[in-house]
């Protein structure tokens, strides 16, 4: 049926083109180092700087975990630690809940649908720098809300929260509600709009309305979205940095301070650069805290998938 | 008895529910109202109060009609204002800004795609581990990099430079738009690519002829994330560059704190537009390519 | 010279191997099917001829030319892909003339080519739409036109029909032979469609869990399959197996089965076997086609013929003909019968079998018990 074949048998070839084979390679070298050096080479370097006794410049002898110490001993840290815990749960909680608020509305097949979005959603263009500072404005008596409402007659109007040591963490929460939740609602939108409409019918023929639909159905089913937007929303929390300088420079006094601005005060204000690189890998810690246990999540789900 | 005329059957239940079918869209467009209100007062404050008279917004509050006009403030904003030790306006600033911004975005969006390209079309043994290891570049903290980042700009002559700042961002912006393109690209049939192959196309001829005309849509969306995210950027533009260095961000920050009291928010609402005006326009004319990359990339 | 000649090929991926020792060999203007399910390695070994894999352990020669390291690109062969992988930005005419560019031909060269081959394939009218704009049928067309202006040594096709719809199948189908028969050109062709393999191939070579089970004749591999893999595979609906004992029946050879009820009936066989399995147990091996309506008067006519009764549990027309599923012992059969005598519902057919065409199998091995001459 076959021919005799050929007595000859090659061994394994090598590489067919050599330089057609390693082009990719080439191409990519130099981002996969320099990425390389910036995500991990970094990362090392700050933790030695954080056990080192560097002060206002970086000095490479090891001292262990002393500034590490000397940090969470510190007042300051200890607010701000505290505060990014705060804020993490009621911003995260209630931009989710805007979000998805608006986003069921929206969904209601309103007219002016795209002119809605366009509306919630531009804050996501716009820098926290900015943001912070026309909130500052507004939140200021001389000329902002409470200038505004006291304009009506109601002389007795005080609402100058960002002067006040207990409620100025809360201007930053309610702005920060308002830069994201724009962003939360696109999310939720997309996935309200992806569900399979099979499923909506098969609901409203066993009798459902339409609270009982968006409950047990279509909300179950956009649940890893919830889960995404808050693990987008957390991380944005932990780097929260220049919201804060804008919108209340870290008062007053101290008590909006945040972990990023102190690591900022630490390595360039106040040159000690071994506790503000402790401060920053604490930061990068809470951010592992958050995003491994997610990253681990997804990738058994995604398997669990693939072989269910 | 039946009546001699017949009226239109009223159906007390359908009645019933149109009326809470009318009220509950009633409840929706004043929730999204309030809401939008909520959302436009910034903008509108921003925006009125650079045409008006300072002595007017004392007089009247940031939160009221316009009663005066005035295109003072714009000038004074742009060329004259004191910011940061000098007193040329934010003029700087912004040119700063866009020094950073165009080159950087470019670059990086270039280089994503390329490398989405390598790490989608042509696997090599580890190159989905260096794929996970460039896209955590996207979640690492800038604190991180504050120390070493000074101390390499310092050693290669870029500190407080706009060009260290585009370096800078050219490097930390890879991670992402890699991520953005690859995944992408991951959605072009590897057949193309087998089919060109054969067809005698080489490593860029692939690229330049076939992949770069499919990708109009990853590259629009990772120009506008890119540069919104440069632009709008604030730690290493305050820490990497300073005075006339800076990008308007930082500057915007150095008029707000300038300021201890009578504070001219003629002059500052002209800043700020100035410095929010380039990404809020690319919203307004891309803005579904935003949603897009949002879709795209924060679910992935 | 052959075009094509692959000796003892083996590919593996880290651990697995793919495929196991392949020898093969396609001559000048032959068309030839690899077919077989998934997973058997059929596109594993198209892309190690096309260039695309490399080759763990063996030899890939073209023309008596050793290929093994040679690019695609220079190995002379053209290919066409189930999903045609036409260039989406690029018209028909310039999916068509990319591969002449990145050689460099010459532009008079790459316009007589083009006008050749789309008044071949009939596409004239389409050379200036773009993918998007074309149908399935046309879309696979404009791919195979692709292949065509190579004028290459060897073309192969990955599956091509597979994303098109029943009917088109059958007529795009016909276009490819029709093609052959007009190019002539040396062909290896993918499919785990054994139809398309039957009507299409000079040669068929039927691969399963990465080795060649038969390499053959259309009709060769259909009437004389090697083993039970290659039986049951080509063919639709697939051929019977039936599990029975060797016996004797009036001094002749004969297969004894198992009826409903436990009874044993002895079927003669056409032809002696030439080899005795270990126990006499055999597998008999009955096309669906080989099954009809016993009828005492036929007994002249057919050589070879058996008959038992079978009660009837499905029947299904097609209208062609009408297919019944009937039941032996407590093995399900399905028989492929007139619609004029089809069985009916219920009833206990008289089934004759035409043992001339019947093969025996060792249900061990799995392969064919040659039968010697009547």
């Amino acid at each position: 049926m076959t021919s005799a074949p050929s007595a000859n048998i090659a061994h394994p070839p090598r590489a067919r083109h050599p330089l057609a084979a390693w082009t990719p390679r080439l191409v990519i070298a130099p981002s996969a180092i320099a990425s390389f050096v910036y995500v991990f080479l970094f990362a090392i370097w700050t933790l030695y700087l954080s056990l080192s006794n560097s002060s206002l410049l970086p000095s490479y002898q090891f001292v262990g975990l002393k500034p590490y110490f000397e940090l969470w001993a510190n007042q300051r840290w200890k607010i701000a630690y505290s505060n990014l815990f705060f804020f993490s749960a009621f911003y995260v909680i209630l931009a989710l809940a805007v979000g998805l608020a608006l986003a069921i509305a929206i969904d209601q097949r309103v007219k002016g649908e795209a002119v809605w979005r366009t509306i919630f959603l531009y804050p996501l263009a716009i820098s926290f720098v900015v943001t912070g500072s026309v909130w500052n404005w507004l939140y200021s008596p001389d000329a902002g809300i409470e200038f505004f409402v006291r304009s009506f007659g109601w002389s007795d109007f005080t609402f100058r929260p960002t002067t006040s040591k207990d409620l100025a963490i809360y201007t930053i929460i309610a702005t920060g509600i308002w830069q994201s939740s724009g962003f939360a609602m696109a999310l939720f939108l997309a996935g309200l709009r992806s569900v399979d409409p099979d499923l909506i019918k098969a609901a409203q023929i066993d009798g459902a309305g339409p609270t009982r639909i968006y409950r047990k159905v279509i909300l179950p089913s956009i649940m890893p979205i919830f889960i995404a937007v808050a693990v987008v929303l957390l991380q944005f929390a932990i780097k929260t940095f220049d919201l804060v300088v804008a919108l209340t420079h870290g008062g007053p006094g101290i008590a909006t301070t945040f972990p990023a601005n102190y690591v900022y005060d630490l390595m360039f204000q106040r040159g000690q650069i071994a506790i503000g690189a402790a401060a920053a890998i604490m930061m990068l810690v809470a951010l592992a805290v958050v995003l491994v246990p997610y990253a681990v999540w997804t990738t058994w789900r995604s398997r669990r998938v693939a072989d269910g | 008895m039946v009546d001699a005329t017949l009226d239109l059957a009223v159906d007390p239940h359908a009645r019933a529910a149109g009326l809470r079918h009318a009220l509950g869209r009633t409840a929706i467009y004043a929730f999204l109202g309030f809401f939008a209100i909520i959302y436009l007062l910034p903008l509108f404050v921003v925006v009125a109060n650079s045409f008006r008279d300072l002595p007017e917004i004392t007089q009247n509050g940031l939160i009221a009609l316009p009663r005066s006009f005035s295109l003072k403030a714009w000038d004074q904003a742009w060329s004259h204002y004191c910011v940061a030790g000098t007193c040329e306006g934010i003029q700087r600033s912004f040119y700063n800004s866009l020094i950073m911004t165009i080159p950087a975005t470019i670059i990086s969006t270039l280089l994503g795609a390329i490398n989405g390209y390598v790490l989608s079309k042509w696997r090599f043994p580890g190159s989905e581990t260096l794929f996970a290891c460039m896209t955590l570049g996207v979640f690492m903290p800038g604190q991180i990099a504050l120390l070493p980042w000074a101390f390499i700009l310092g050693l290669i002559g870029l500190s407080n430079t706009i060009y260290g700042l585009i370096f800078v961002h050219v490097i930390q912006g890879l991670s992402f738009t890699t991520l953005f393109c690859r995944n992408y690209y991951v959605s072009i049939p590897d057949d193309l690519i087998k089919a060109a192959r054969i067809d005698g196309a080489g490593f860029w001829r692939i690229f330049w002829k076939i992949v770069v005309p499919l990708s109009p849509p990853i590259l629009i969306v990772t120009v506008i994330w890119q540069f919104t995210g440069i632009w709008n950027e604030y730690l290493f533009g305050v820490v990497f560059t300073g005075g006339r260095q800076q990008p308007i961000t930082a500057a915007l920050v150095a008029l707000q704190t300038g300021q201890m009291n009578a504070h001219p928010y003629d002059i500052a609402s002209c800043a700020v537009l100035i410095g929010a005006i380039p990404p809020l326009l690319i919203y307004f004319f891309g803005g579904k390519y935003f949603v897009r990359g949002l879709t795209q990339g924060a679910i992935k | 010279m052959a075009t094509l000649t692959i000796s003892r090929l083996f590919k593996r991926f880290g651990s697995v191997e793919v495929l196991k020792g392949i020898d093969l060999e396609a001559k000048t203007g032959e068309f030839v099917a690899l077919v077989g399910p998934s997973g058997c390695g059929k596109s594993t070994l198209l892309a190690m001829i096309a260039g695309l894999e490399g080759v763990s352990e063996g030899e890939i020669r073209i023309d008596g030319t050793l290929v093994n390291s040679v690019a695609p690109k220079d190995r002379d062969i053209a290919m066409v892909f189930q999903s045609y992988a036409l260039y989406p930005t690029m018209t028909a005419r310039q999916n068509m003339t990319f591969g002449m560019e990145s050689r460099g031909v010459a532009k008079a060269e790459q316009d007589a080519a083009i006008k050749r081959v789309a008044a071949l394939l009939q596409i004239e009218a389409l050379l200036n739409r773009k993918p998007g704009q074309l149908s399935g049928g046309q879309r696979q067309r404009v791919a195979m036109g692709r292949a065509l202006v190579r004028d290459p040594k060897l073309f192969l096709f990955d599956e091509p029909l597979s994303n098109l719809d029943a009917k088109l199948r059958v007529d795009m189908r016909t276009e490819i032979k029709k093609l052959h028969l007009r190019v002539g050109k040396t062909t290896i062709y993918v499919t785990h469609d054994q139809i398309e393999a039957m009507t299409l191939a000079s040669r068929i070579a039927v691969m399963h869990q990465g080795s060649i089970q038969q390499f053959d004749e259309p009709q060769a591999v259909y009437d004389r399959p090697a083993n039970m893999f290659v039986a049951g595979f080509m063919g639709s609906p697939s051929m019977n197996f039936i599990p029975g004992e060797l016996a004797k029946a009036d001094g002749r050879p004969a297969v004894a089965i198992e009826t409903t009820g436990g009874e044993k009936v002895a079927l003669p066989l056409a032809r002696p076997p030439q080899t005795w399995p270990a126990n006499g147990k055999v597998v008999l091996g009955v096309r669906p086609e080989h099954l009809f309506r016993y009828d005492p008067g036929l007994k002249s006519q057919k050589a070879g013929l058996a008959m038992l009764t079978a009660p009837v549990e499905v029947v299904e027309p097609t209208g062609a003909e009408t297919h019944a599923v009937l039941k032996i012992g407590d093995k399900e059969i399905v028989g492929r019968f007139d619609p004029d005598e089809a069985p009916r519902l219920g009833e206990l057919l008289p089934l004759g079998i035409d043992m001339a065409h019947a093969c025996l199998f060792d249900p061990e091995s799995q392969a064919l018990i040659r039968q010697g001459a009547a």
